[in-house]
């Protein structure tokens, strides 16, 4: 249970070695803080993150997520229940950028991230959404993208995809806030993490830590929605207004 | 019965709230219905005055005990009373006062059921004196997890008995209870009230006189800084004689009508209306509108005991984010825990409103009440406050350090590890619930935050 200064006691990332889910897990932590469960596909790569987090009096676990592994998602988050409690916050930030240039055009690629961004997000969130419904209370991050807003045409799967998790989350969101269950939707631009590593960063790039920062305030207001730096709220608000031809025509990558 | 429907529950203070299954029912159904209680168990709860989530039970069944008419029941002659689980304080005054008997300890406001008293261990202003609600409990009937019911007392299972009292409804749902009362003469009290230039004349002043009287209670300003530090109103007294009233009181000597005075509307703005600014010019009001000394004043039962009772709903002026409680105790001899603390939160710039400091006397034996013999101080700050869970991490090593501990009524941040530091008799506690509560029916969002079950 979370206690009355918004500090939780048990924390989930799925996706546990991305660095956005990380910055925020460290972002929450307190003395209240006992368990922080780092759910992933990559065991070694989780290991390393549990590293960098554990300190005397809170445990880190890695457990092995696989998103696509959508038929055992409810029996994964039951397990990670009887082993931990309640889980009072729980980050959803796995997925895969891919390449645009070759999802735009290669079925197969496309077909993965979708299952992996969309399906696996949808299947262990309701999972999750499950799980909390039963305890009446605890809060879900949603990482979704700017691209909730518009979808750019340099990565159109990608963005598809989180807009679709946006989607879903507010919809979501809304079905439980009579269960005491909190949805929060963060929207941030052009993140610099190893995700986008080799990318040409985009106008308003922001970092894991200020994403982080942001989320938290976001949890503790109990905040709908964050965008990460807050100034694309209103940005994004216009750009989606604007016209096609010229839309197409911004250098936005 | 009726049915459960969802509720979303939460302290007084409006902080970390649940949704639970929520019934009203009354003591002849209470076995049927915690057969329904599913894997979240089940808890009682009662007019919600605890300030975190003590009476919340998230996912699970949250009963909520009818009173009525019935359930006092008062035995004039052996100054006892046998009283509803579900009655409130202010239920059992009305009754009680004009036949001239006052609850043994109240706390500082009378929209406490009995149960949530008994449960919590309640204290008041003359602990040093009397001791919490458990020393005047003759014996409690209370439901147990398998749906029977037993009577127990100090010398009837006194095991069960000292972990029902202060064992935060984590033993059984209690449906009556015989309380022991005090005789009074009067509906009045005569105070003495003084003013106190800092922490150190306070504790001196207290440490000195407080034997001498039944109620001493002193509100200390944690806003003030520097000279001012800890600067306080002590007032001290007791229930008026007879002799005491002037010819007008003494025509109805034991009459009693308590009222509110005014309410908080739902719609107060989001961040509250109390903030530092808010909060020092009242502190500096109430400090200079108290006398520097006077001797024998005569006030009612609720202008003393009850003062924020006058304000229906006086929680809302915290906004959205509510407000968060902190009482702990340290033993004396550890004043500079204590004076650690006070300087802290003065430092702090938090806007803490109406803290009360109080010397306890002797613990009871109940493994997990709160009151032991030292010094005690409550606050509440707003739950927005910046940088308030560092505060209060901070506060907890210092009074943890000094042998004190947290009272679990106010609690609402307070870790499992510093429970178990501040209760060394828990796990004596948890063997007695094992026993009469093996499959864990009875539950709440306290016990599963600090590891009581």
């Amino acid at each position: 249970m979370e206690n009355a200064l918004g500090q939780p006691q048990t924390i989930l990332v799925l996706g546990g070695t991305s660095d956005i889910g990380l910055a925020i897990a460290r972002q929450m932590l307190s003395p209240t803080t006992r368990t922080v469960v780092l759910a992933c596909r990559d065991a070694d790569r989780g290991e390393r993150a549990a590293a960098g987090l554990r300190h005397h009096s809170l445990s880190v676990d890695v457990v092995a997520f696989e998103a696509t592994d959508t038929e055992n998602h409810a029996e994964f988050i039951s397990t990670v229940v009887e082993k931990f409690g309640d889980i009072d916050v729980a980050i959803v930030a796995f997925s895969l950028l891919g390449d645009g240039a070759v999802t735009s055009v290669d079925v197969e690629a496309a077909v993965e991230i979708s299952q992996v961004n969309f399906t696996g997000v949808v299947s262990s969130t309701i999972a999750i959404a499950n799980q909390m419904r039963n305890q009446g209370h605890g809060s879900i991050v949603m990482l979704s993208s700017v691209a909730g807003e518009r979808v750019r045409r340099a990565n159109p799967v990608y963005g598809a995809t989180k807009a679709g998790i946006d989607g879903f989350a507010q919809g979501l969101g809304d079905s439980l806030a009579a269960d005491g269950v909190h949805v929060l939707i963060v929207r941030p631009g052009f993140v610099v993490s190893k995700m986008t590593t080799g990318l040409k960063a985009a106008p308003f790039a922001t970092t894991p830590e200020k994403v982080a920062d942001a989320t938290v305030k976001g949890l503790r207001a109990k905040r709908r929605m964050v965008w990460v730096p807050g100034i694309l709220r209103y940005v994004f608000s216009a750009l989606r207004h604007l016209p096609g031809p010229v839309w197409r025509r911004l250098p936005l990558g | 019965m009726s049915k459960p429907s969802r509720a979303r529950l939460s302290g007084w203070g409006r902080t970390n709230p649940s949704v639970a299954d929520e019934v009203t029912i009354v003591a002849a159904s209470l076995a049927a219905t915690i057969k329904e209680a599913g894997l979240r168990g089940a808890l009682a709860r009662g007019l919600g005055r605890s300030y975190g989530d003590a009476a919340q039970n998230g996912g699970g069944l949250v009963l909520r005990l009818a009173s009525g008419p019935g359930d006092i029941v008062l035995h004039p002659a052996e100054a006892r009373v046998t009283v509803g689980a579900g009655v409130s304080i202010d239920e059992l005054l009305r009754v009680i006062v004009q036949h001239g008997f006052f609850v043994p300890v109240t706390p500082g406001t009378r929209f406490v059921t009995i149960g949530g008293a008994i449960a919590s261990d309640i204290h008041g202003k003359n602990h040093h004196i009397d001791g919490s609600i458990g020393n005047h409990v003759e014996s409690i009937t209370m439901m147990l997890a398998d749906g029977s019911t037993a009577v127990i007392g100090p010398g009837n299972n006194p095991m069960l008995f000292w972990a029902t009292i202060g064992g935060m409804g984590l033993t059984g749902v209690m449906i009556d209870a015989t309380i022991r009362l005090l005789p009074i003469e009067t509906s009045r009290m005569r105070i003495d009230t003084s003013r106190v230039a800092d922490l150190d004349a306070l504790l001196a002043t207290m440490s000195s006189h407080d034997d001498d009287v039944r109620y001493s209670v002193a509100w200390i300003d944690l806003v003030a800084k520097g000279r001012n530090l800890g600067r306080s109103v002590l007032s001290r007294g007791d229930h008026a004689r007879l002799t005491e009233l002037d010819a007008r009181d003494s025509v109805a000597p034991l009459s009693y009508a308590p009222h509110q005075l005014i309410a908080v509307p739902p719609l107060v703005p989001q961040k509250g209306l109390l903030n530092h600014a808010t909060v020092a010019a009242f502190n500096e009001a109430w400090f200079r509108r108290a006398p520097v000394r006077r001797v024998g004043e005569i006030q009612g039962i609720s202008a003393f005991f009850h003062p924020l009772d006058l304000v229906g709903s006086w929680n809302r002026l915290y906004g959205n984010r509510g407000m968060v409680q902190y009482q702990f105790v340290v033993p004396f001899g550890q004043e500079d825990a204590m004076r650690t603390v006070v300087e802290r939160l003065s430092a702090s710039g938090a806007a803490s409103f109406l803290a009360v400091l109080k010397r306890f006397g002797a613990a009871n034996p109940a493994p997990l009440s709160f009151p032991q013999a030292g010094w005690t101080l409550a606050l509440d700050v707003p739950g927005a406050s910046r940088g308030l869970g560092d505060l209060l991490h901070s506060l907890d090593r210092v009074v943890l350090d000094a042998g004190g501990r947290h009272y679990f009524a106010k609690d609402s941040h307070m870790t499992p590890e510093a429970v178990r530091r501040g209760y060394p008799r828990l796990d004596e506690w948890k063997a007695i619930r094992d026993e009469v509560d093996p499959l864990g029916v009875w539950q709440s969002d306290l016990g599963r935050r600090l590891g009581l079950i």
